[in-house]
């Protein structure tokens, strides 16, 4: 392997580092757009439903422990090599995350609130969207925000298949025992999911004038 | 109005009756306290008003209207709704909050926006408070704001969870003050649930007290509840010394005042004196020319001067005035030298004197 | 799924188990590896969760180590990780362990921090009452109310150790992954599943293990466990 560093690299590949970021944002966004498109009423179902929510965290929790590589190969034979392969991977470990948050964010709200607005004459549907919703926002987009910066992380993986975003350097490195591209795909990786997790954190603070600042997330 | 007629209600899963063949009638304009121990059913009571809970039989109306014949929803946007925690919902501003319902019923923004700077004055709110969260707020304030939010829509019958219990003792005094005060100017009918007979005493035009099981054991005046207990459950509730809660319930303008001696201070002590024998004491209190009381000067103080402004006059340790208590009367009379509690009005002019024999007489009858 | 099928008789034949690229061989290296990684890290995070979850010394240090943690790319780590780690004797052990440490160290530093942090002050205020040490504190109040909280952490680590290491493959270090990455070269997607078989069985397992565990060490009247909320 080379220099760990090598500036001429990094100058002859711009272009190339340029469009393939802009390949990595699209992965993640997609993934995670979807994910949520399917966990936010399934989200809302379970929490209305309580039998089955076991079983949704139940099934979602074995996809989202199946290690990405071994995922992303398991589909091979019914999907082939494709960006449908790996976007039903990283749906799939979307929805853990965000189905948790929205069942954890409704339940968050208290019964006192919620009781007043119904003794004031709220619909249902008008305590959903004007009460449970608007208050689990913070937790709901504290979900999104784990979501993104997990995705955006297992997204290097992908390269594997063809698809990797940044992770195509790793791979490309790793290949030719050249560290600098290795480096530049992990460092700007790393970096989008930083930028990705303060710009969620902003969100939240916006969306939620209400409140002080974020917390901590804990590993459950 | 709002009546109750035979209303039971049993949970599913629960052997008993958490209220059993309740009847009540709450009048236009009438405070009525549901009070009782924990498991009387009085919160379930007040809930089944407005469907938050639906009874097992019985009929409840509203202004004539059986509630069950009614879509709950709209109901409850005509009944104002307070509970203890207030429930004031977060991601809202106080303004926000307050204007709830008149936004459901469609009020245009302008007549909200007049309608909460009205509720915020009458609710003595610092204008301020309009923009902020309620997380911003003290517990008192968010009790306000609580209540405001129910009388936003000026809704004519109200229920009330013990809206004051969360606040400490000297802030709730202050909010039932104001409450009062409030409700004797909107006159509305309410439910108030307490568990806390001293603060039923005080706000009630009549205490219903539930036992164990939603059964009623009295619905009477707090005067009568105190006076005349209907049953040993209704006497251990009320507690220690109704004789000093029912004075506590009757204003000094309620009974009669004595003239007593009174004497200026440019008169001789003849004159004192003779003014003290008619009433068989041996003080009397001291009056300015325009009525004012200065305090009071015995036999022994007034002998061998020339006029009663030559000798020491002492000042009485307490007045009272005629929106007094009985039992503020009565502190003034044991406070006292003169053992009696002497009446002025506002401007500090003698009105006249109580004595114990007139304050006791009171709650022997 | 002809190939999948073909995948679980493969894995199922003993005549696969024994040898240098055997069933059982790789599933030693994998346990190994990832047993190791999550030993090492444990020792560094478990003293330092405590000891910033104890005295509240060096939050801000723990904050960033998680979001550190959150951020990188498993596989990035082992990119960054690499080129460092080339003169170290073992081709491919010590990367991907060095890797596997780094990795396996947020998620456990993090919940040791938060659930040491998140048990009740007054918990500890009348514990101190009573005339615990300091250490006496730590050992019987803290620990066993933090314990299921700094398991789940483990779990979080262990899982994400047992995926990760597949990707060591790539620096010649064995494991499931060899099967994966041989297949790729190889064009041999039967063996390919293999890998991907087995990775994913040996995750499910650790996670269950672990659950298990998470839910032994439960206090029995319910600590506070974490949620997940931010």
């Amino acid at each position: 392997m080379g220099s760990p560093f090598d500036v001429a690299w990094i100058a002859a590949h711009l272009s190339d580092i340029l469009g393939k970021l802009i390949e990595h944002i699209e992965l993640t966004l997609l993934a995670v757009g979807i994910g949520f498109v399917i966990a936010f009423p399934v989200g809302i179902y379970c929490f209305r439903h309580r039998k089955v929510y076991p079983p949704v965290t139940w099934v979602t929790g074995i996809l989202y422990t199946i290690p990405s590589l071994a995922f992303f190969v398991l589909l091979i034979p019914a999907l082939g090599i494709s960006i449908v392969n790996v976007e039903v991977a990283l749906v799939s470990y979307t929805l853990l995350i965000l189905i948790r948050n929205v069942v954890a964010g409704l339940e968050g709200v208290s019964e006192d609130t919620k009781d007043a607005a119904k003794g004031m004459g709220l619909t249902r549907g008008q305590i959903l969207w004007k009460v449970e919703v608007p208050l689990a926002l913070p937790v709901i987009v504290a979900g999104i925000r784990i979501a993104l910066v997990t995705t955006i992380g297992l997204v290097t993986v992908s390269a594997l298949l063809g698809y990797g975003g940044l992770g195509f350097f790793i791979l490309d490195g790793f290949g030719n025992y050249f560290a600098t591209p290795v480096l530049v795909g992990s460092v700007l990786s790393a970096l989008l999911a930083v930028v990705a997790d303060w710009g969620m954190l902003a969100l939240e603070r916006w969306l939620t004038p209400w409140r002080g600042g974020g917390r901590l997330q804990v590993s459950t | 109005m709002i009546t109750l007629d035979k209303v039971s209600k049993r949970f599913p899963g629960q052997d008993g009756f958490a209220v059993t063949d309740l009847s009540l009638q709450v009048d236009d304009g009438e405070l009525v306290v549901l009070v009782g121990p924990s498991g009387c059913g009085k919160t379930t009571t007040m809930r089944m008003i407005n469907r938050l809970i639906e009874p097992t039989s019985g009929r409840i109306a509203v202004d004539g209207r059986d509630v069950m014949e009614q879509d709950p929803v709209q109901l409850r946007r005509g009944i104002g709704y307070v509970i203890q925690s207030v429930g004031l919902m977060p991601h809202r501003t106080v303004g926000e909050n307050i204007a709830t319902v008149p936004r459901l019923v469609g009020w245009d923004e302008r007549r909200i926006r007049e309608r909460i700077q009205e509720l915020v004055e009458m609710f003595a709110l610092d204008g301020g408070l309009i923009g902020r969260y309620p997380s911003e707020l003290s517990g008192g304030q968010r009790q306000r704001v609580g209540v405001a939010r129910a009388l936003a829509a000026d809704p004519p019958v109200m229920l009330m969870d013990e809206p004051f219990a969360a606040v400490d003792p000297i802030v709730r005094e202050r909010l039932q003050e104001q409450f009062l005060d409030i409700q004797a100017r909107l006159r509305k009918t309410i439910v108030f649930v307490t568990h806390d007979i001293d603060e039923a005493i005080k706000l009630a035009d009549r205490i219903a007290i539930l036992n164990v099981g939603g059964v009623l054991e009295q619905y009477a005046r707090p005067e009568e509840l105190l006076r005349a207990p209907a049953s040993d459950f209704v006497r251990d509730f009320v507690g220690p010394e109704p004789g000093l809660k029912r004075l506590s319930l009757m204003s000094v303008a309620d009974i009669d005042v004595e003239a007593g001696p009174v004497v200026h201070p440019d008169a001789a002590a003849d004159e004192a004196v003779a003014a003290m024998e008619p009433f068989g004491l041996d003080w009397a209190t001291v009056l300015d020319p325009e009525g004012r009381v200065l305090g009071w000067v015995d036999r022994a103080d007034v002998t061998g001067r020339a006029r009663v402004g030559d000798a020491d006059v002492k000042r009485f340790a307490a007045y009272v005035t005629s929106g007094s208590s009985l039992r503020s009367a009565l502190d003034a009379i044991v406070s006292n030298r003169t053992q009696v509690a002497v009446v002025v009005d506002e401007q500090e002019r003698y009105r006249g004197i109580l004595s114990l024999e007139a304050v006791a007489k009171e709650i022997i009858t | 799924m002809q190939p999948f099928a073909r995948a679980v008789a493969w894995i199922l034949s003993p005549a696969h188990w024994w040898g240098p690229d055997g069933v059982l061989t790789h599933t030693a290296e994998h346990v190994e590896i990832t047993a190791l990684s999550v030993a090492v890290a444990l020792a560094i995070a478990l003293p330092a969760g405590l000891y910033v979850g104890h005295t509240r010394r060096g939050e801000k240090a723990a904050v960033w180590t998680a979001n550190l943690g959150r951020a990188l790319p498993a596989f990035g780590i082992l990119g960054i990780v690499f080129p460092f780690t080339l003169s170290l004797p073992g081709f491919g052990f010590y990367p991907t362990l060095i890797a596997m440490v780094l990795l396996a160290i947020p998620p456990i530093l993090t919940n040791t921090y938060v659930g040491v942090r998140s048990v009740e002050a007054d918990t500890v205020e009348a514990a101190r009452g009573m005339g615990m040490s300091e250490v006496q504190l730590l050992r019987r109040i803290e620990l066993p109310l933090a314990a299921p909280v700094i398991v789940a952490g483990i779990r979080t680590s262990a899982v994400a150790v047992v995926a990760t290491a597949t990707l060591a493959a790539v620096f010649g270090w064995g494991g499931y992954g060899r099967y994966i990455f041989d297949g790729f070269y190889q064009n041999d997607t039967v063996k390919i599943l293999v890998g991907a078989i087995l990775v994913a069985a040996l995750a499910v397992v650790t996670e269950l293990v672990l659950a298990v565990a998470e839910h032994l060490v439960r206090p029995a009247r319910g600590a506070a466990a974490a949620g997940a909320t931010a």
